[in-house]
C-alpha cells in the first residue's frame, strides 16, 4: 500500500523542512537559486576524467545540511534511490573505455573506471544541491525567485496553483489506488477498465474543481498575484553569499586543489 | 526515468534550456493572451491530476509488469499545445526538484522530451493530421494509438542524441539507441492504451469535455505582419550583416570550370543575340558581380568593396522582398472566414 501514499509522505516531509528557521532559511531565495545553479554548471562543467577535482565541491551540501538543520540521513536515503539509475547507464563505460590512465602500485585503472565513478559522484552532487535547494528555500520561494529572475507570471501562476492542489489530487488518487487495492487482493486488477474508469473519474472530478476554483477566483478578484507573508530583501548578506560560494566553486574549478593537498603531503612524508 | 545531470555536458545543457525557456516563454504569452479565463485553474488542477495519475499504475497482461500514463498526449489533446506545454513543464519541474527525477540542468532537455515533442511535434503534425475535427471512434483510437508510439520514440531518442553529443557516457549512439528505443516502442503502446481508456471514458460520461476539447481549435495562426517582419528584418541581416562575410574563393561551378579551361569564366560569342544581351545586361546591371560598379578602383580598398557587398546586400534584400509581396498581392484570394 505504499506507491502513491509514501510518494505524498516523502513530499509533504520535504515541504516541511523548508519551514524551518535557520540563517541559510532567511536568506533570500534567489540568492540560494543562483548559488546553485552556479554549482551545477560548474560540477557539470568538470571533464570526463576528472574525478578528485570534484571533492571540493562536497564542501557546499555539506555546509548547507548542517547550518539548515536538515536531517542528513533522510537526505541520504532520498539521494540512495537515485544513483542506481546513474550506475545503469554509467557503467558501460569500464566495459568501453580500458584505455589505462593511471598505476596505484602494480595496479592498472582503465580510464571507463575513472569516469564511471566521476558520474556516480557528479550524480551524488548534483541530486543532493537540488533536494537541498528545495529543504531550504520551499517550493513557493523558489518560485518567487525565479518569477523575479524573469520567469513569465503564467509560468509561476501555474507552478503555484500545481502545488496547491498536488496535495488534494494525490490524496484523491490515493484513495482511489487504494480501494481498487482492497478489491483487488493487493494486485493492481481489474484490468485497462478499471483503470480507465479510476483516472476518467479523476479527470472528471479535476475538471469540475477548477470550475470551482474559476468561480471562486472571480468571487475573489484573484488576479494572478499569490500574496505571502515573509518578505524578502536582497541585502549584504545575499550579495556575501552568491559571490563567496560564486568564488570557491570557480576556485575549485581551476585549481586542482586535492592534487596540490595530495602532492604537498606527499612531498612532506617521502 | 528523466535524464539526468550526470550525463550532461553544459553546452547540451544550455542549449535546451534556452530552448526551453524560450518556449515557455512563448507559451505564457500566448495563454495569457487568449481570453479564456478558466485555463488558468485548469491548467494548475490538470497538472496536479497528471502527478497524482502517473503514480497509479496498471498491470499489463501478458508480461506481468506495470505501466502507468505518461500524460503528455492527454494533456496536449485536453488543453491544446501551449497551455499542455506549460502544464506538462510545470510537472517536470516538481519532479525534479522534489523527487530529483532528473536534474536541474537537464530541465530544459527532459522538458523538451516530454512537453515540446508531444506538444508541438506529434500533436500539430500527426494526432491532429489523422484525427481531424471531428473523429468518430476508431479515427480517434487510431490517431491516439499512432500518436503515443510516435512521441515515445522522438523523446528517448532526444534523450540518447542529448547524451551522445555531451560526451560523458562513453556507449556509443547506436548502442545506446538500440537499448532504448524498443523498450519504448512497448511504453508507447502502453501510453497509448492508457489515453485511449481515460479518453473514450470521459467522452461516454461527458462527451461535451472531448467535443470542446477536439472541437476545431485553429493551430495559432501568426498575423502575416509578424510573418513579413520577420522575414523582411532576416533578410536585411544576412544581406547587410552576413554577406560581408562571403567567401571571396570560386565557387564549385567557378572552381570546376577553371580547372577544366583556365579561366573562371567563359567568354560567350561576340555576335547574335548573345552579345545583344550580354551588351543589355552590362547595361541594366547596377550592382555587377555583386558589389559597387566601379570596383576596379583599387583606392577605395577592401574595405570599400565589402561595403558594395554589404549595400548590394540590402539593396538584394528588399528588391527581392518587394517582388515576393506584389507576387503575394496579385495571387492572394481573399478567404472569408
Amino acid at each position: 500500500m505504499a506507491g502513491i501514499d509514501g510518494t505524498l509522505l516523502d513530499f509533504k516531509s520535504l515541504d516541511l523542512l523548508a519551514d524551518g528557521d535557520t540563517a541559510i532559511h532567511r536568506l533570500d531565495p534567489r540568492a540560494k537559486v543562483l548559488a546553485t545553479l552556479i554549482f551545477v554548471i560548474c560540477v557539470v562543467s568538470c571533464g570526463k576524467y576528472e574525478l578528485s577535482a570534484l571533492f571540493p565541491f562536497f564542501l557546499f551540501p555539506v555546509l548547507m545540511i548542517t547550518l539548515g538543520n536538515i536531517p542528513a540521513l533522510y537526505l541520504a536515503k532520498k539521494i540512495a534511490v537515485i544513483i542506481p539509475f546513474a550506475v545503469v547507464v554509467g557503467m558501460f563505460n569500464p566495459l568501453l573505455d580500458r584505455q589505462v590512465m593511471l598505476h596505484v602500485g602494480a595496479l592498472g585503472i582503465s580510464g571507463g573506471w575513472i569516469s564511471f565513478a566521476s558520474i556516480v559522484v557528479r550524480a551524488v552532487l548534483t541530486v543532493s544541491s537540488a533536494l537541498v535547494l528545495v529543504a531550504v528555500t520551499g517550493f513557493p520561494g523558489i518560485c518567487a525567485a525565479l518569477e523575479r529572475l524573469g520567469m513569465p507570471q503564467p509560468f509561476a501562476v501555474q507552478l503555484l496553483f500545481l502545488y496547491r492542489y498536488i496535495f488534494v489530487l494525490a490524496e484523491e488518487g490515493g484513495q482511489m489506488a487504494r480501494a481498487r487495492e482492497l478489491r483487488t487482493f493487493g494486485t493492481r486488477g481489474g484490468g485497462i477498465r478499471a483503470y480507465g474508469s479510476m483516472i476518467g473519474h479523476l479527470l472528471l472530478r479535476t475538471w469540475m474543481r477548477a470550475e470551482r476554483i474559476h468561480m471562486a477566483m472571480l468571487a475573489r478578484g484573484f488576479s494572478g498575484v499569490f500574496h505571502t507573508r515573509r518578505h524578502s530583501c536582497f541585502g549584504l548578506r545575499e550579495i556575501v553569499f552568491i559571490l563567496g560560494w560564486g568564488l570557491f566553486f570557480i576556485t575549485a574549478r581551476l585549481i586542482p586543489v586535492p592534487h596540490l593537498l595530495g602532492a604537498l603531503v606527499t612531498g612532506i612524508l617521502q | 526515468m528523466h535524464m539526468a545531470d550526470a550525463l550532461l555536458s553544459p553546452a547540451v545543457g544550455g542549449t535546451m534550456w534556452a530552448v526551453s525557456g524560450g518556449t515557455i516563454a512563448y507559451c505564457s504569452a500566448k495563454v495569457r493572451k487568449g481570453l479564456d479565463d478558466r485555463k488558468v485553474p485548469l491548467m494548475g488542477v490538470l497538472g496536479a491530476f497528471l502527478f497524482a495519475a502517473q503514480m497509479i499504475n496498471f498491470t499489463i497482461p501478458a508480461t506481468g509488469s506495470s505501466g502507468h500514463l505518461g500524460g503528455g498526449l492527454l494533456l496536449s489533446i485536453l488543453l491544446g499545445p501551449y497551455a499542455a506545454f506549460l502544464t506538462i513543464s510545470s510537472v517536470i519541474m516538481v519532479q525534479a526538484l522534489f523527487f530529483a527525477d532528473g536534474g536541474l540542468l537537464a530541465l530544459g532537455c527532459n522538458i523538451f522530451n516530454m512537453g515540446f515533442i508531444p506538444a508541438f511535434l506529434v500533436y500539430p503534425l500527426v494526432y491532429k493530421r489523422i484525427a481531424g475535427p471531428a473523429p468518430e471512434r476508431t479515427r480517434l483510437v487510431a490517431a491516439i494509438m499512432i500518436s503515443a508510439i510516435v512521441g515515445l520514440q522522438l523523446g528517448p531518442l532526444g534523450v540518447v542524441l542529448e547524451t551522445v553529443f555531451s560526451g560523458i557516457s562513453a556507449l556509443p549512439f547506436s548502442a545506446f539507441a538500440l537499448l532504448m528505443q524498443p523498450i519504448h516502442l512497448a511504453i508507447g503502446v502502453v501510453e497509448g492504451v492508457a489515453t485511449v481508456a481515460i479518453v473514450t471514458f470521459v467522452h461516454k460520461a461527458r462527451p461535451e469535455i472531448i467535443r470542446e476539447a477536439l472541437g476545431a481549435r485553429p493551430m495559432g495562426f501568426r498575423p502575416l505582419r509578424t510573418v513579413l517582419v520577420s522575414f523582411l528584418a532576416a533578410a536585411l541581416l544576412t544581406g547587410g550583416l552576413l554577406s560581408g562575410f562571403a567567401s571571396k574563393n570560386p565557387d564549385g561551378l567557378e572552381w570546376a570550370i577553371a580547372g577544366v579551361t583556365g579561366a573562371e569564366m567563359l567568354k560567350g560569342p561576340e555576335q547574335g543575340l548573345h552579345a545583344v544581351t550580354t551588351a543589355l545586361q552590362k547595361r541594366t546591371a547596377f550592382l555587377p558581380d555583386y558589389s559597387f560598379k566601379n570596383a576596379g578602383n583599387r583606392a577605395i580598398g577592401n574595405a570599400g568593396n565589402s561595403l558594395g557587398t554589404s549595400v548590394s546586400g540590402i539593396v538584394g534584400g528588399l528588391m527581392t522582398l518587394a517582388i515576393v509581396f506584389l507576387s503575394g498581392f496579385l495571387l492572394k484570394r481573399r478567404d472569408i472566414r
